[in-house]
């Protein structure tokens, strides 16, 4: 079923410093350590600068029509998928919701492949099929975003039972946001992974709000990490906007997932700067103006840089050139996807069902994957 | 060939694939120390292990999201639900999930999934418990519906169910489920997608599904003592249908009726007939009949119950009556 894509080169082959054996290693995050800090820092700076052009290049296609439907930004909030993706290797799993741009480039999937889905053509990750809301690509293990809230998580769930079954030490990362641990699937997913003590980190992305629905108008406690309690889960409380701090905590979990198959339960506190999607004002109805020029003061790329600034890890200079090149990667992420064929009309009917592979008697073993 | 129960045929069909595929597992609620809520999956806890066979905690759409996650990444579960009627709790993760996630994908995510339970009315239930859901689930495209109405049937569709690079739906009935019949014993696969003429006749074709299969015989077995000899189509999937046996079937004896457990409104009944209407028109010589559950929930009283149901003297009323021998 797989097929190739015509895409330009994955975001990693272009992260500069990458020790290729490391990239390989951790999602193209060079590896961590007082030497190689500084390359880790630009590693993740330009990542998240790479999102952000990014999906300021997706409003304004939005604007022009050339993306349609729902379309719901990451920004504000690129710390939080950045630091975490950024600390699993190739054979681990990603697993999203509908806000799902910035963090299928994170794991890796190329802006090209990703601006034609949004832009609809055959090109895109999905073919042109999925949309904003579902990225999906099975070479980078990216399980796809999801449109039904909470919804993804039961599935994240079983894809750890899949890696635990088949003796496995990969884990998946599953993330969703804070609206949705007050649906039903929430709990009972949460429920079995403490039962079963499989090899899933949930992260929640408390954004703050669900739509216009504030965090303390939905949910009974305030601190909803807490909820993990109930499931006999480890859990932390981190503050997203710091990529950093996200890396650690997150990577904590994952090598608690690795070693004792312990799901863990991760609140990322951070703030979304755009509406919820393209169609509400940005403040002034369900969150003030004043709120958000609060939140806007501790943008996750800003805290980064000025932390890389002070540690002498950067210039001015080197900032405007990171940045000049992933505008470059986005125009050229545009112009593919511009100039990309539609997906031709017998792409409707296909993919419906899949061929059924051979059904001959042979025996079949669950091959660790 | 071995007389065998249809809960039999149908723990030999797991058995048999679990045994041949170290990727399919089954979970569900009751599958395993307690051996399944109607013995479907009785001694596969002992034979295969609980890394094969899990029980789950009463959250339909919890695991059958797992079921789905599981399938994403290539293994091949097998889903009991203890009824469909719980499964509406999981039809999110069947109908958003399942269903959707190879072509949301552009084709990089079969999801190769049984989910399989007994549907329908027992006796006496009443109105939360007695309920035929194949309508609701053939109308989604991404998923496949089987009903297996005999032991051999049962065997070899969920056989090829596991099989399946794609969803499948099993409807098994609570009713068959000690039912017998001859059944192959070893390799038994029944394609899925294809009908059989469980009986051969000529003067109407009386088109049928699941448990409405012996509901039809019996009706076929009372016409033929008048001289009526009827076709007796077993659809036995209900996505895909075999619109082709349909037709055959009609263009043979240009007479019709559907006979189907569940509700009148977009029943099963109703997409025959437009597959009739449409491929036969010029060879009918009576409308087109529909036999089904009286439009109600299903009450609890005996007397109640009964008439709610579809049935071989209702089946048989509507077969005199496209003949116009009813007057
Ligand atoms: C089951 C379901 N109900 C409602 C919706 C409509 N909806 C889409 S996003 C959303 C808010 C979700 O908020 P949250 O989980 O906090 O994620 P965020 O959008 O903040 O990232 C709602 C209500 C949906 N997609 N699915
Ligand atoms: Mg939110």
């Amino acid at each position: 079923m797989t097929r190739t894509r015509s895409a330009g080169p994955a975001p990693q082959a272009l992260a500069p410093q990458a020790p290729p054996a490391a990239a390989a290693a951790t999602n193209g995050a060079p590896a961590g350590g007082p030497s190689g800090d500084r390359g880790l820092h630009r590693h993740l700076l330009r990542e998240m600068l790479l999102q952000r052009r990014f999906e300021e290049r997706c409003a304004e296609a939005y604007a022009l029509g050339k993306i349609g439907g729902f379309c719901h930004l990451y920004i504000g909030q690129e710390g939080t998928g950045t630091g975490a993706i950024s600390v699993l290797r190739d054979d681990d799993y990603v697993i999203t919701t509908y806000r799902d741009h910035a963090q299928a480039i994170a794991r890796g999937i190329p802006p090209r492949a990703v601006m034609a889905e949004l832009f609809g053509k055959a090109t895109g990750c999905s073919h042109g099929k999925g949309g904003s809301m579902h990225l999906f690509s099975r070479e980078r293990n990216f399980l796809g975003g999801h449109g039904i809230v909470a919804g993804n998580i039961p599935i994240a769930t079983g894809v750890a039972f899949a890696i635990k079954y088949r003796g496995g030490d990969q884990v998946c990362l599953c993330f969703f946001g804070e609206a949705a641990v007050n649906n039903g699937a929430f709990h009972e997913a949460l429920n079995m992974a403490g039962l079963w003590r499989l090899p899933v980190i949930y992260i929640i992305e408390n954004n703050r709000y669900g739509m216009g629905t504030a965090l303390e108008r939905a949910s009974a406690i305030n601190d909803i990490a807490e909820r993990a309690r109930a499931y006999n889960m480890p859990r932390s409380v981190v503050d997203g906007q710091d990529v950093l701090t996200v890396r650690a905590v997150v990577g904590e979990a994952v090598e608690r997932a690795r070693r004792e198959q312990l799901p863990t339960l991760i609140e990322a506190r951070t703030y979304r700067f755009m509406g919820h999607s393209m169609s509400d004002a940005v403040s002034g109805t369900y969150r003030s103006k004043a709120e958000l020029e609060e939140h806007l003061k501790r943008d996750p790329i800003a805290l980064l840089r000025a932390r890389m600034h002070e540690r002498g890890e950067i210039t001015d200079e080197e900032v405007a050139q990171l940045d000049a090149e992933v505008r470059a990667v986005c125009e050229d992420a545009w112009q593919f996807a511009d100039s990309s064929p539609e997906p031709t009309l017998d792409a409707l009917t296909s993919d419906v069902t899949a061929e059924t592979e051979s059904t001959a008697g042979a025996p079949i073993a669950a091959a660790r994957s | 060939m071995a007389v065998v129960t249809y809960r039999d045929a149908l723990n030999q069909a797991l058995r048999e694939e679990m045994e041949r595929d170290e990727r399919v597992f089954l979970m569900g609620e009751e599958v395993a120390v307690y051996q399944g809520a109607y013995k479907v999956s009785k001694g596969l806890l002992q034979e295969f292990g609980d890394r094969r066979v899990i029980d789950t905690p009463i959250t339909e759409l919890g695991f059958a999201g797992v079921g789905v996650g599981a399938a994403m990444v290539g293994l091949r579960p097998v889903v009991e639900f203890m009824t469909w009627n719980f499964a509406v709790l999981a039809l999110d993760q069947v109908v958003n999930s399942a269903a959707k996630m190879l072509y949301m994908s552009g084709g990089q995510f079969p999801i190769p999934i049984v989910f399989r339970g007994p549907s329908g009315a027992a006796l006496q239930l009443a109105a939360q418990h007695s309920q035929a859901w194949e309508s609701w689930l053939m109308h989604i495209p991404g998923l496949k519906v089987v009903t297996p109405g005999t032991p051999a049937d049962a065997k070899g569709l969920l056989k090829s169910a596991v099989r399946d690079g794609n969803p499948v739906l099993v409807l098994e009935g609570e009713m068959l489920y000690n039912t017998r019949g001859e059944v192959p014993e070893g390799e038994h696969v029944v394609p899925i997608g294809v009908a059989e003429l469980k009986r051969e006749g000529e003067h109407c074709s009386l088109i049928t599904n699941g448990k409405m299969v012996l509901v039809a015989l019996q009706a076929a077995d009372q016409l033929a003592k008048e001289g009526i000899r009827i076709d007796v189509v077993d659809l036995r999937t209900v996505r895909p249908m075999d619109v082709a046996a349909i037709t055959a079937s009609v263009r043979k004896t240009n007479r019709a009726v559907v006979l189907e457990e569940g509700w009148e409104v977009c029943g099963i009944g109703a997409q025959v007939v437009d597959y009739v209407q449409r491929e036969c028109f010029d060879d009918l010589d009576a409308p087109v009949l529909r036999v089904h559950q009286v439009d109600t929930p299903m009450p609890y009283a005996k007397n109640l119950e009964r008439a709610a149901k579809p049935d071989a003297a209702k089946t048989i009323a509507a077969i005199k009556r496209v003949l116009y021998l009813d007057s």
